[in-house]
């Protein structure tokens, strides 16, 4: 590891840290409203200031930051799931299986990303309480963002298809599910590994532009795609540069995760 | 392998191309017809909701809307309509969506095309430029900003392009560049690093003609595989772009469909999109795959 790298895994682990603190940190509740100072600028009570609402600014952001770095992973766990199961049988089985399941790869991956959520986002209700949003949010992100890792996946594990202690698993009488689960996965979960971290910032930035357009996380729950929401507002925002925290956090976040992981062609 | 040999292999892979294509398309809208078929809400107009029309009235109204046909019977309408060019009408705007279709679609490639243009050029330059100096300061700088701009969301970069009148095509060659040119970088990283290309470097041959001559026609095929891909990365960016800087083209309606749950719609622009997208990228590689066959 780079120093580069220890100073950006340690910045990560600090915000992971400050998600668990959270808790104990919120000045105030995310959704309190402080009616007679509607967007009051920086001072003991509220350090970064109250929004068009009247709410404090720093719970909304501390809460925000929880939302959106634990709907990132969670996303992105459920992806290298589903990728790791398809990827795996794909490659171990191969024939008409392997062909069907890269045809559907190859066609969700000329599809552009965002029309995909749209589509099914336009499947679902729009007014749901804000906690079915957020998970409405990682559940679209999660079943909809497996197809990149397939493929890699699916590689790997042509590879040890052939392997000499599969052919002996296989001569032994193993099953496919057995071979699947106690022969190839093992042998794939530094890859596994991987695929997960590469789309956690991939989901942190999916969810920001889905919360901006309206249709990720809803309001009052903040994330920080919401919370730059605002950011339409110029007059607003050069009066308040504060607001732009969330943005600033997110660039961090996302550049700490580009500088930790192996890009997806070492990841390869 | 002869000239003649070399023709029926890309006639061969060019007619499979085009049967993957044919074939999935018809899956894609055998999906979009169900989808809309099974849609909650689907075929209830406000005149079924009508309280003066008697239970015969209304039965009337849903054989007429055909509404009692059978699935098999369902999808034959549907893809005849469609292979009529009938793509259905748009519930929340009340308008023909094949008439949508034809005044977005323009705007919405105009833009597209224009930014990936800027965002290869300006990539293209860059990644060419850092193989010329070969610097740590430049290299640095250079990653660090492209860094910077692949962690700014697009719909972030919509809203600045806002504030400062930008275009909509540059705010989409803002998010489609840093996709490319990491991309880019390497390829021609690679291909510099040949052994042919170091032997021509010690000959003394100059940088623009080692560039021209051997690097780029050996990143060349690889290249031609990620136009493809930069149309899907360029068409996904002109949702949020479109939407947050009112640009009347197919991103916008996407959103505004999926805004107002109008499923008919979002589900045929899907459809076009999908498409379009396969379609170039399957010309990008049959492309890549020519190009790879006449310099062999």
């Amino acid at each position: 590891m780079t120093p580069l790298q220890k100073v950006a895994a340690s910045i990560l682990c600090a915000l992971f840290a400050l998600i668990v603190l959270t808790t104990f940190l919120l000045p105030a509740h995310y959704a309190r409203q402080f009616r007679d100072i509607p967007n009051a600028g920086p001072s003991s009570a509220h350090p970064l200031g109250t929004d068009a609402l009247g709410r404090d600014f720093l719970s909304r952001l501390l809460y925000g930051t929880r939302v959106s770095l634990l709907l990132a992973p969670a996303a992105a766990l459920l992806a290298t799931l589903i990728a790791a199961v398809l990827g795996s049988a794909a490659g171990l089985l191969g024939g008409w299986f392997e062909h069907i399941v890269l045809a559907a790869t190859d066609l969700s991956l000329a599809l552009p990303w965002l029309f995909l959520l749209l589509l099914v986002r336009a499947m679902l209700p729009l007014d749901v309480p804000p906690l079915v949003s957020v998970v409405i949010a990682f559940l679209m992100m999660g079943l909809l963002g497996w197809q990149a890792s397939v493929r890699v996946i699916c590689a790997a594990a042509r590879g040890v298809r052939d392997s000499d202690f599969l052919l002996l698993a296989r001569s032994s009488g193993c099953r496919p599910a057995r071979l699947l689960v106690r022969h190839v996965a093992p042998n794939l979960r530094l890859l596994f590994y991987a695929q997960f971290f590469i789309s956690i910032p991939l989901f942190i930035l999916t969810e920001a532009n889905l919360s901006i357009l309206g249709l990720g996380v809803m309001e009052p729950t903040p994330s920080w795609g919401n919370l730059m929401r605002g950011f339409e507002d110029f007059s607003t925002l050069s009066a308040n540069p504060w607001r732009l925290t969330p943005l600033i956090l997110l660039v961090i976040v996302v550049m700490c995760f580009q500088l930790v992981l192996p890009s997806q062609e070492v990841a390869q | 392998m002869n000239e003649t040999q070399k023709s029926a292999n890309l006639f061969r892979l060019a007619l499979r191309r085009l049967v993957i294509l044919l074939g999935l398309g018809l899956v894609g809208a055998l999906a979009s017809a169900t989808l809309v078929r099974f849609a909650p809400g689907y075929g209830v107009t406000e005149r079924d909701l009508d309280p003066r029309l008697s239970a015969n009235s209304a039965e009337a109204l849903r054989q007429k809307q055909a509404l009692n046909q059978s699935l098999p019977a369902f999808y034959f309408h549907y893809l005849s309509a469609l292979a009529h060019g009938d793509l259905g009408e748009s519930d929340s705007l009340k308008r023909p969506v094949r008439e949508l279709l034809r005044q977005r679609f323009p705007v919405t490639g105009n833009s597209v095309i224009r930014g990936m243009g800027v965002a290869w050029l300006a990539a293209t330059l860059l990644a060419s430029l850092g193989l010329v100096i070969r610097g740590w300061f430049f290299e640095a700088s250079a990653t660090a900003f492209n860094s910077f701009l692949l962690s700014l969301p697009s719909a972030v970069v919509a809203m600045l392009a806002v504030h400062l009148r930008a275009p909509v095509f540059f705010a989409i060659a803002v998010v489609v560049f840093p996709r490319l040119y990491s991309y880019i970088r390497n390829l021609l990283i690679r291909a510099y690093d040949q052994p042919h290309v170091l032997a021509a470097r010690t000959r003394g041959l100059g940088s623009g003609a080692i560039l021209f001559r051997h690097v780029l026609p050996l990143a060349a095929p690889p290249l031609l595989a990620l136009l493809g891909v930069s149309f899907a990365i360029s068409f996904g960016a002109a949702i949020p772009i479109e939407a947050l800087c009112d640009s009347p083209g197919l991103g916008q309606l996407a959103w505004h469909a999926a805004l107002s749950r109008d499923l008919p719609l979002i589900v045929n622009v899907t459809l076009i999109v999908a498409l379009v997208m396969l379609a170039a990228n399957s010309l990008a590689d049959f492309a890549g795959r020519t190009f790879a066959e006449s310099t062999s």
